[in-house]
């Protein structure tokens, strides 16, 4: 009986690329040195080594043993740790990532790069002093056969314990790995074999005894049997040796990838794949298991959050027995009790909602994890010095979002190196330091996430900016624009201010796509840059894409759904503290603030009821460090709405990020509320133009109360 | 009813008929619907489906003819008046008033939307080559909306372009 390995290929490829990512990271940090650290390393590649010889990747296994020789040597202190190698250790992460992503793709990958850091790698290992205590080729089993004189023969006997095929190991496979050390002879042994109805189908019964004729030593052939060595009994003897007491060998280390996973996540973690599945048993014999995708993504979850979702549901079933017992005889007398009920129902849900989606909440590590890697090479690209400095990381990110961030991220990341920093000899001119600083910064501001790329290189140039768009026919001469404006000039297609084309950036493809994601997203990207002193990408993203806490409030006929995360309060005006200045413009003192009342029937042009700012209520929001108060007939209910996007089927509209369906089935739009600002502002922009021209309106409808 | 049967039976092209059911197996078929008393028609396959008139939800500051949006099955789907887009008649609402609700797959997402029509009238089986082009002459409807012409009887029946129907023209404030 053999199992099906194949199930077990995607746990392999997502633990082989989370150990490729540490061990990338801890290259970067090795450059200080530290024991720790480049242990680390080494059993990283040591599981995805082991892991890839279980499922016969030669080309990962072998690849990878060339790494892990080199890593032992550095661990053992047998070679000083060079800059050199540490490049040439991430340039193999960067092979072993190429073979790992060939293997997932199921494609042939590009050898010749494989190669080219293979040999370097060999080259390395054999320039030192130091002897190579195995032979290396890329090819092992030609080595085998070609040293046959100096062979011995081993007896091996292999009794596995009953459950070894339910731990994924096959008896056939390890033979088979035997069978490249040397020349085998099997010779299975049925003694403990049970009568025909009492066999359990996935047990195993047989034992081996196992002739092998080769030259390997002794810890090559328990190599083979290294992940099998906890779940059965193994005798190995050399036959010239005529002791037959070698007793079953010491276990020699821990299998290498309990480690790791404990050192990537310090807590513990289980797997919950995101797409439900049938379970193991059924899968596994009759019928292939599917090719997993990459899209086929699964979540590490901490136990903490599935122990909590565990609880909640416990008391969701509670409710739910108390509930159904209520109704089993209902009188009037018990409405009491249902209606409590009913609140705890609700409580339940509510919490429940939470705690799944924290589950897809992620730490925004996932996503700033490239970027050490990505710096350090930049700067060696560039010959610019630069410094990552990352902060926030542990800000939580729902999963989609992160997925689609990453891209946009990296691309002003390589902007901030290429364009941003300036090179040495200019910083030290204009008295910088000489080494040049990225900080990427992620908090929690309100119902956003907001991630800020900052560096302090020498801002970006105005006048290049306008000079381009002048070229590109964007503006005329005549147009004035403010600081925002010219920044998001940026942002249209084809537009690059680089005064070469670099490999890196400058070709003006890619500000645009970054802007186009980020609105995908519902966020928005925001320039700030002072000449000299560097510039700020600050990028807001909702935290969520699904549900929103909203204000219900109507306008007119319309019911529009505010964001209860952007209310400040919730007033009905009072007359003395309603102030009219610079000819149309209201604002509401509230308490030290002036706060700008924008009318939203004028905004969006509907009929309303009141007209009148006194009549009115005053919902007064906050965004983007501004508070405005938004004049709306009434306030309706509070409640949760799940977010449905204008743009499937429509078109983004400005001062509305999206629409809800109603518990009655009507469509509800969810005010923007920094679009809303926006908009005001634009409007009041245009009114002032207008009004340069044409004598001021005396009578604005909305402040027609406080004149009387 | 063995539908596999009757399918069968069925003769590859032509119209057929049995037990009353009527079978189409050439040319393409179009709905046909009226814009005050001028004939309209779109590919059925579009059509999602036929609803009565329901008020919508307004959508700030959208172009005149850009109702609003309704929920359909959870979708928010927006509602066109075809009568307003392209000044045909009056826009007012009735009891015969229905929504057109098409579907289009574009390159990499389907969209749908809903056009408000004074009433749906017959499905129209076309050959190709009963498609006559539109003539270049003034009217209402601007000539990239338009497929062609077919003549059915006394009548001519003006066959949309659902793609061109369907792209939404960037609106702005002001």
């Amino acid at each position: 009986m053999s199992v099906d390995l194949s199930q077990f290929i995607p746990s392999f490829l997502e633990e082989s690329f989370e150990g490729l990512e540490l061990m990338e990271s801890s290259l970067l940090d090795l450059e200080q040195g530290d024991d720790e650290t480049i242990n680390s390393i080494f059993r990283a590649a040591h599981s995805i080594k082991g892991g890839a010889g279980t499922f016969g990747f030669n080309n990962v296994t072998e690849f990878t043993h060339l790494v892990e020789t080199l890593l032992d040597e550095m661990r053992d202190g047998r070679r000083k740790i060079e800059q050199d190698d540490v490049e040439l250790l991430l340039d193999s992460v960067d092979c072993m990532r190429l073979l790992i992503e060939s293997i997932r793709d199921e494609t042939e990958c590009e050898t010749s790069k494989i190669i080219e850091t293979s040999v370097l790698l060999e080259k390395t290992l054999a320039a030192d002093g130091v002897e190579v205590s195995e032979a290396i080729t890329i090819n092992s089993s030609d080595t085998v056969e070609s040293k046959t004189d100096d062979s011995s023969t081993w007896q091996i006997s292999f009794i596995p314990e009953h459950h070894l095929v339910q731990t994924g190991n096959d008896p056939l496979l390890l033979f088979n790995a035997l069978a490249d050390v040397g020349e085998v002879t099997i010779v299975a042994c049925a003694k403990d074999l049970p009568a025909l109805n009492d066999i359990d189908a996935e047990e195993i019964y047989l034992s081996w005894n196992i002739t092998l004729q080769s030259s390997a030593e002794e810890d090559d052939i328990k190599e083979v049997f290294e992940w099998v060595e906890d779940e059965c009994e193994l005798i190995i003897t050399k036959e010239e040796l005529s002791n037959g007491d070698l007793s079953i060998p010491e276990l020699l280390t821990e299998p290498a990838s309990l480690e790791e996973a404990d050192s990537i996540v310090p807590t513990p973690t289980i797997e919950v794949p995101v797409q439900p599945t049938s379970s193991p048993s059924a899968t596994n014999t009759d019928k292939p298991v599917s090719k997993a995708k990459t899209e086929l993504g699964s979540i590490r979850v901490g136990v903490d959050k599935v122990d909590s979702l565990i609880n909640l549901v416990g008391e969701l079933v509670i409710t739910q027995s108390m509930l159904s017992e209520l109704g089993n005889d209902f009188d009037l007398s018990k409405v009491e009790r249902l209606n409590s009920g009913l609140e705890q129902l609700l409580q339940n849900t509510k919490e429940l909602q939470e705690s799944v989606m924290r589950i897809r909440m992620l730490p925004i590590s996932f996503a700033f994890n490239r970027f050490p890697r990505l710096v350090h090479d930049l700067s060696k690209k560039t010959g610019k010095e630069v410094e990552l400095i990352l902060k926030g990381e542990q800000t939580e990110l729902d999963k989609t979002v992160m997925e689609q961030i990453g891209d946009p991220l990296v691309h002003l990341v390589r902007n901030a190196v290429d364009h941003g920093i300036e090179s040495a000899e200019v910083r030290i001119a204009n008295g910088k330091p000489k080494k040049g600083t990225i900080m990427l910064d992620a908090y929690h501001q309100g119902g956003s996430i907001v991630i800020e790329i900052k560096d302090d290189g020498g801002g970006i140039d105005r006048e290049a900016v306008f000079n381009k768009a002048l070229e590109k026919g964007i503006v005329d001469e005549k147009t004035v624009l403010t600081d925002a404006q010219t920044f998001d000039l940026l942002f249209e297609p084809g537009f690059s201010t680089a005064k070469e084309v670099s490999d890196i950036s400058g070709r003006g493809v890619g500000m645009d796509v970054v802007k186009k994601n980020i609105q995908a997203l519902g966020g928005r990207i925001q320039v700030i840059s002072e000449p000299g002193k560097g510039s700020t990408f600050r990028v807001n993203l909702p935290l969520t894409l699904a549900i929103l806490d909203g204000q219900l409030v109507q306008v007119g006929t319309e019911t529009y759904i505010i964001p209860l995360i952007t209310i400040v309060e919730s007033l009905q005006p009072q007359k003395e503290l309603i102030n009219r200045v610079s000819g149309d413009m209201v604002l509401y003192r509230l308490r030290e603030d002036n706060v700008p009342v924008i009318p939203i029937y004028q905004l969006f042009n509907i009929p309303c009821e009141f007209d009148n700012i006194e009549n009115s209520l005053l919902v007064v929001v906050e965004a983007d460090g501004q508070k405005i108060g938004l004049m709306v007939d009434d306030l309706l209910a509070q409640q949760q709405v799940v977010i449905k996007s204008l743009n499937d089927n429509y078109q983004q509209v400005d001062g509305i990020s999206g629409a809800t369906i109603l518990g009655d089935g009507s469509v509800a739009m969810i005010l923007d509320v920094p679009g809303i600002i926006t908009m005001a502002l634009a409007q009041a922009q245009l009114n002032q133009q207008n009004r340069s021209r044409l004598q001021p309106k005396i009578t604005q409808s909305i402040s027609e109360g406080v004149n009387s | 009813m063995d539908i596999q049967m009757l399918a069968e039976e069925v003769p590859v092209e032509g119209e057929y008929s049995l037990e009353g059911v009527d079978f189409i197996t050439s040319g393409e078929q179009y709905l046909t619907f009226l814009l005050a008393d001028e004939q309209y028609a779109v590919d059925i396959l579009c059509v999602e489906e036929i609803r009565s008139w329901e008020n919508p939800t307004r959508i700030p500051n959208s172009p005149c003819y850009i109702k609003g949006v309704i929920n359909m099955r959870g979708i928010i789907v927006p509602i066109v008046d075809l009568r307003m887009k392209f000044n045909i008649g009056e826009a007012v609402y009735c009891e015969t008033t229905v929504v057109i609700v098409l579907t289009v797959e574009t390159e990499d997402k389907t969209r749908t939307i809903g056009f408000v029509v004074d009433a749906v009238s017959d499905v129209l089986n076309v050959e190709a080559n009963e498609i006559k082009p539109a003539p270049v002459f003034g009217g209402c409807v601007p000539q990239s909306y338009l497929d062609g012409l077919v003549n059915v009887a006394e009548k001519v029946v003006t066959i949309l372009n659902v793609k061109t129907l369907q792209a939404v023209e960037k609106h702005q404030i002001n």
